[in-house]
């Protein structure tokens, strides 16, 4: 389950790269559109830190450590909206870039999420 | 959200036609030529500079969380690189802080640690490959930064640039 929505956190994630990348390219701000991707992907961000944390609780472990495991799953949660609101500062095209490298760190951490879980789930 | 109402919404930005004839040089324009009116003197983190204070941000916070977690768990199984990745830790921080702050000293300052930052990943990476036993374990800039994407040895390139075009700007 908790592979599910990496990977769609993940995927996600590089859609909105793509799309805000797309908008820097063609020398725009972000947009409202944009601002609710970034709130999609928030969202999905901030449901795998409770999942996760219920997991922890539940007493099911990752194949890593707990303490990088809990690491990433913050880092992941924060790092869309921290971006969202530099690009509220930056009304230029930088703006939009700034959130599509921050979308592309967020799927990075799901790759590391991935493997810090144990690839398969299990 | 505070979307300038001068702007039309555009539907859906992905649509390959082009809605609103923006300026037709994307590629050759020069950084923050798109951002008239910004006076303020060396604002380091504005423009191109805010995906910079975001890629050092991501890096501080990598790079220190990692050392702060191995310096405390596994101290001894490879002292050297969680002291390095520390230090690394410690760089990319005072580089955030500078690009933020902004000012002709930050600058300088920025422009040094970046330089050193360059001479870390350029010294660890070769290092690491001619003696990966002193390393048991990675560190941010092993083998050139390989484990995240070359980023680390591409980041203080970028940053030197940046912050050598502010001071062109300056003059």
């Amino acid at each position: 389950m908790i592979d599910a929505l990496t990977i769609a956190l993940g995927v996600t994630a590089l859609a909105l790269a793509a799309w805000c990348g797309f908008a820097a390219y063609r020398d725009q701000p972000t947009k409202d559109w944009h601002f609710i991707g970034m709130a999609v992907v928030t969202l999905l961000g901030l449901a795998q830190l409770v999942v996760g944390i219920v997991r922890l609780a539940r007493g099911e472990h990752p194949h890593d450590s707990v303490a990088i495991f809990v690491a990433y799953l913050i880092g992941s949660a924060l790092a869309v909206p921290v971006a969202a609101f530099m690009s509220l500062a930056e009304r230029t095209r930088w703006g939009s870039a700034t959130v599509a490298g921050a979308a592309v760190v967020l799927a990075v951490l799901e790759v590391r999420l991935y493997d810090i879980w144990g690839g398969s789930g299990a | 959200m505070p979307e300038p109402a001068s702007e039309s919404t555009t539907p859906q930005a992905p649509e390959p036609q082009a809605p609103e004839p923006v300026s037709p040089a994307p590629v050759s324009s020069a950084p923050d030529a798109a951002a008239p009116g910004r006076a303020r003197a060396g604002g380091l983190g504005q423009g191109p500079g805010r995906l910079l204070v975001l890629l050092y941000g991501v890096f501080t916070v990598a790079a220190a969380s990692r050392s702060i977690y191995q310096l405390a768990a596994q101290y001894h199984e490879a002292p050297l690189a969680y002291i390095l990745s520390a230090v690394s830790g410690v760089v990319y921080a005072f580089i955030t802080v500078s690009l933020v702050r902004g000012g002709e000293g930050a600058r300088k300052a920025a422009f040094v640690c970046c330089a050193a930052e360059l001479l870390g990943v350029l010294t660890i990476g070769t290092w690491t490959l001619a003696d990966p036993s002193a390393f048991p374990d990675e560190t941010v800039w092993s083998d050139y930064g390989m484990g995240y994407l070359f980023i680390p040895i591409f980041l203080p390139v970028t940053g030197l640039i940046w912050l050598r075009k502010r001071k062109a700007r300056q003059d």
